[in-house]
């Protein structure tokens, strides 16, 4: 295990190394100059080449490459073109709203998704199976922009039961304790006595997170239910039903800890994307993550912004996969490297 | 007359007497089992009636689906002659789906053929040389899977200016991981089989093994990743151009038109729920025909 640990860890190096290079480079695609996109078409030459020399722009792009890993290599990230703050402050600011709205929806699909996929193997060939299936194909195939609208749509204009979007009621300041808002309500429901805090921020994040939800979740439903169909067709099921054993043992105890394995690695995965695919869902519900602000980093041309933002989340990315791997090589017996 | 060693060595045993049984070529066999699954068809036929839609968009188009008619703007489905209701700026959302379309597919093909010749190439030459080589290309791969395709997506199309054709390169670009992978995990199972040592120890070149022998025999794999693909690039170029970042107004793409509803939402349903319809359907289909072909292509899915 150690020595399997060691060397997952020392693949991890590179890869990030690569990750951080492959998005320095990629800003060199650009058309025109950042200096002069930040100031506008009407700066005087003069002001450009001040702003060039601040940026250190006028250096060749290998010194630019290399002032810049060495300073990501220090966790400087560099500042905002457009706000002047620190770039590794503004993710941390952002980053917990993006973790909650993450793990509310994993958990969300982790639940319904085995539930689902479990119901859809244990009766094979039913209503229910055929519903749980075609439920999932439509899953994966929703743009998850439109669903997102069409959940406010129904919920939110129609029905009047959530919020359109944010993080919060309007006219409510939260002193963050934690980041994490529903966690912070709930705290605040025993400190102050007031449960208004925890509810709205409840509300405000059950649609977006049914939306966030439904790819993983469809993609775990898929994977639990042919993972159960492989066990359930094994001799040690028949044995279990054969002693007797009622068929709610037989499936959660004996088949489904069995299936377990790949179900686990695949919410590892989804949780990744989650994580990192949350743009699109930040941005329909004004959700204040790290998504929504590298989205608008992205279109204000905030090179060192993305730069930074694109490299946390890929970081993440790449950190949570690893964990998974080192989780699945902790739950399976069989792997021993 | 006389046959030679090769012809007698290959023609069929049952030539004498007993009745030779109907030949039934591997392809014909692929698709007597394709069709047994109900799904893979549905999907099949999904897909055709897009074909059909996106070919046929002129002639069936009941308007021009760039004519605005401001003063019927937002109106309903079925009413004022707009059978699917019309957008903010009074133009016939369902002509403008139609030709939609025509975008959407040809973005898939586009963006899917620069995946797989680019991702093609890489598999091919990393799963055939392998060593060296193939370690530092498939570390590159690496890289390139540790980006959230999506986020990745956006950073090259916004970085290259919103358009298009810089979605469908954008799209092609995160395309070429998995299909890199796919190709050269066939081409290293088929490389060490007897036949291409066969052909390589007649004296064949590199090229004429690569193209004539492996790559044929990796068809498979590549059509139902190919399909796959389709898929999402779909779904892909919806999304950015939903932000923005793909098809410009006034353009009937699918994605900036739920994009450009999104405004109405409180009034007008339609505009967003049509098109967004049309990017599910599609993508189904082109989900369900991949899955399908698996079943069908992938010898370890046989029963």
């Amino acid at each position: 295990m150690g020595r399997y640990l060691t060397k997952r860890l020392l693949l991890v190096v590179p890869t990030i190394l690569g990750v951080v290079t492959l998005v320095f480079f990629l800003r060199f695609l650009a058309p025109g100059d950042p200096a002069r996109l930040m100031l506008g078409e009407r700066a005087t030459p003069e002001a450009v080449k001040v702003l060039r020399v601040d940026w250190g722009l006028d250096r060749p792009k290998l010194d630019q490459y290399l002032i810049y890993m060495g300073k990501v290599l220090r966790l400087d990230l560099g500042r905002s073109y457009k706000t002047g703050d620190p770039v590794a402050r503004e993710i941390l600011t952002r980053f917990p709203a993006t973790v909650e709205l993450s793990v509310v929806s994993i958990v969300i699909a982790a639940i319904l998704g085995i539930l689902a996929g479990v119901v859809a193997a244990t009766r094979r060939n039913t209503i229910a199976d055929f519903v749980a299936m075609v439920g999932s194909l439509l899953g994966v195939s929703m743009p998850v922009f439109w669903l997102g609208l069409v959940l406010i749509i129904v919920f939110a204009v129609r029905l009047n039961l959530f919020p359109t979007g944010g993080r919060l009621d309007e006219r409510m300041l939260m002193e963050p304790i934690t980041g994490f808002y529903v966690l912070d309500g709930f705290i605040r429901i025993f400190k102050e006595h007031d449960f208004s805090y925890f509810f709205s921020a409840l509300k405000h994040i059950v649609l977006p997170s049914l939306a966030l939800a439904t790819l993983p979740l469809a993609v775990i439903a898929r994977v639990t239910r042919s993972a159960m169909l492989e066990v359930l067709g094994q001799d040690y099921i028949r044995t279990a039903r054969a002693k007797g054993l009622t068929e709610r043992t037989v499936i959660w105890s004996h088949a489904f800890r069995n299936a377990l394995l790949p179900v686990i690695t695949i919410i590892g995965i989804e949780f990744g994307y989650n994580m990192a695919g949350a743009v699109l869902t930040e941005t329909i519900f004004a959700w204040p993550g790290l998504g929504n602000w590298l989205y608008n980093a992205v279109l204000s041309r905030d090179y060192l912004a993305v730069q930074g933002g694109v490299a946390f989340v890929s970081v993440a990315f790449i950190l949570i996969n690893l964990l998974v791997d080192v989780i699945y090589a902790y739950v399976n017996p069989r792997i021993r490297y | 007359m006389p046959t030679s060693i090769l012809e007698s060595a290959t023609s069929p045993p049952a030539a004498n007497g007993s009745a030779p049984l109907p030949e039934i070529s591997l392809l014909h066999e692929q698709w007597l089992q394709f069709r047994k699954s109900k799904s893979a068809l549905f999907g099949l036929l999904l897909i055709v009636i897009f074909f059909l839609l996106a070919l046929f968009a002129p002639a069936l188009a009941p308007d021009d689906p760039l004519r605005q008619h401001l003063p019927a703007s937002l109106t309903g489905p079925l009413q004022g002659g707009y059978l699917l209701g019309s957008d903010d700026l009074g133009r016939d959302i369902l002509s403008r789906i139609l030709f939609g379309s025509r975008i959407s597919l040809m973005v898939g093909a586009i963006s899917v053929s620069i995946s797989l010749v680019a991702g093609g190439v890489v598999g091919l030459v990393a799963g055939y040389f392998g060593g060296t080589l193939d370690l530092v290309v498939m570390r590159g791969i690496d890289v390139m899977m540790a980006f959230p395709s999506i986020l990745l997506a956006i950073v090259i199309c916004a970085t290259l200016g919103p358009s298009l054709q810089n979605a469908m390169i954008a799209i092609g670009v995160i395309g070429i991981p998995s299909i890199a992978r796919v190709i050269r995990a066939s081409v290293l199972a088929e490389k060490e089989l007897d036949y291409v040592t066969a052909e390589r120890s007649l004296g064949a070149s590199h090229l004429r093994l690569i193209f004539s022998a492996i790559l044929p025999n990796c068809v498979a794999p590549i059509i139902v990743q190919g399909t796959l693909a389709y898929a999402g690039a779909i779904i892909s170029a919806a999304s950015l151009s939903f932000l923005g970042l793909g098809a410009q107004p006034p353009a009937p793409e699918w994605g900036a038109m739920v994009s450009s509803g999104k405004e109405y939402i409180s009034t007008a349903w339609w505009v967003i729920t049509f098109p967004g319809l049309a990017i599910l359907f599609a993508v189904l289909g082109f989900n369900l025909l991949g899955d399908g072909l698996r079943d069908v292509l992938d010898p370890r899915m046989k029963e």
